[in-house]
């Protein structure tokens, strides 16, 4: 016997959690499935200064926190499972999960995205060993070292700052002429007397032994090679969304992203998309906590109309 | 209801090391996302396995000696040991399903 819910929301980050309290709190029936510890990405950022009521910031960790704290009171449960699959049958949507199956009426997918890899030779051979996605994870491990950050976005120069509290010399490796994050991001950057910055580069191989030594970087304006002695490479080049358990039963924009409408819908009836998995999305812990709501509010809606037949 | 040991530098070749049965060390630390969602994950797999594998944390913060001997450079960084030599290495956060898989391929 399969389990029952009226909504299922899968990822718990800000966007699924911002769902589950406006589900559990309309008091429909509602599952929150998480693969580990429930926060998402931003639970990564030691101090998020743009989520509004928090005047004097607030860490990631805490804020989501708070968030799974909420829902919980309104009754949300939530299970730790991996999502293998969504199958539809009839007006009922299955979630199958390595915990087994779950029905529900409606599904809220959140499982936002993750790191996207570089593509670089000695990328994978290396990963552990120099190579790092998470500049709040390894940071420590580089003290008093050289270390490269390759981006040039919010989450490279977010990084890239971080890792000035350790490194002796951080160096932002970036294939534009410019930087594409905030402007208060730049600023700051651009103030560190630690951060030196490549431009028009990238990296084309990572070398060492047992661990990285150097890379080899292209300037893509002279095609000039060069050799950069570093002992850590963080890469935050952007991000892969979630979707590989979907696959294809939803249509997708030209980046992967799912494309929903104004309400979150996506083109399955009862079937949502919020927070960084969605096309458009500014990836913002704000607007996934609106979109969450957004979805929830039409799940609801959805629901009530389906049960009048 | 098995639950993860906690080592540290200065118990690690007794419990670790001559350990009688295969034992996964969680290299973690506070800061790290990762590692948080990696450990509701290894108390899950302390109980399954309980008598197969001793689930271990050690926190690199505190204990540099060891997570430097093993080279550890990012964390999660899960090394299972097997007869006091590392038998597998899994570095991130990976599904229960896979991690699975690794346990099993060094138990079996």
């Amino acid at each position: 016997m399969v389990e029952q819910y009226d909504i299922v929301i899968i990822g718990g980050g800000p966007a699924g959690l911002s769902a589950g309290i406006y589900a559990s709190r309309a008091l429909r029936k509602s599952l929150l499935i998480e693969m580990g510890f429930t926060g998402g990405q931003i639970v990564d950022a030691e101090f998020v200064e743009n989520y509004p009521g928090f005047p004097d910031g607030i860490s990631g960790l805490g804020l989501t926190g708070l968030m799974h704290r909420q829902a919980e009171k309104f009754g949300l449960n939530t299970l730790m499972a991996e999502v293998t699959g969504i199958e539809l049958n009839g007006e009922s949507r299955i979630v199958k999960t390595s915990s087994g199956d779950f029905a529900s009426k409606a599904v809220i997918i959140a499982s936002g995205s993750e790191r996207d890899k570089l593509g670089a030779l000695g990328e994978a051979e290396f990963s552990g060993r120099g190579v790092s996605y998470c500049a709040t994870c390894d940071g420590a491990f580089f003290r008093d070292q050289v270390v490269a950050v390759v981006g040039g976005g919010d989450a490279a120069i977010t990084e890239a700052l971080h890792l000035t509290s350790f490194a002796q010399q951080v160096i932002i490796i970036h294939r534009r002429q410019a930087l594409r994050a905030t402007p208060l991001l730049g600023r700051r950057a651009a103030a560190d007397p630690k951060l030196a910055f490549r431009w028009n580069s990238v990296v084309e191989q990572i070398e060492g032994g047992d661990v990285v030594k150097s890379l080899r970087l292209r300037n893509v304006k002279t095609d000039d090679v060069s050799t950069l002695d570093v002992s850590g490479v963080f890469i935050a080049i952007g991000f892969k969304p979630n979707t590989a358990y979907l696959k294809g039963m939803l249509p997708l924009d030209t980046d992967g992203y799912i494309i929903t409408n104004e309400k979150m819908e996506t083109d399955v009836p009862g079937i949502y998309a919020v927070g960084d998995i969605r096309a458009g999305s500014i990836r913002q812990v704000v607007s996934a906590t609106g979109d969450g709501a957004t979805a929830a509010v039409y799940a609801e809606e959805y629901i009530i109309e389906h049960e009048r037949f | 209801m098995s639950k993860p040991i906690v080592v540290d530098d200065n118990n690690f070749d007794q419990t670790v090391l001559q350990s009688k049965t295969p034992i996964l060390v969680d290299f973690w630390a506070t800061w790290c996302r990762p590692c948080l969602m990696v450990a509701p994950v290894l108390e899950e797999l302390a109980d399954e396995y309980e008598g197969r594998i001793t689930i271990a944390k050690l926190d690199v913060d505190h204990n540099p000696k060891t997570a430097t001997k093993y080279r550890v450079m990012s964390i999660p960084n899960l090394i299972i040991f097997k007869d006091g030599q590392p038998a597998s290495q899994i570095v991130g956060f990976k599904p229960k399903a896979q991690l699975k898989k690794d346990i099993d391929a060094v138990i079996d």
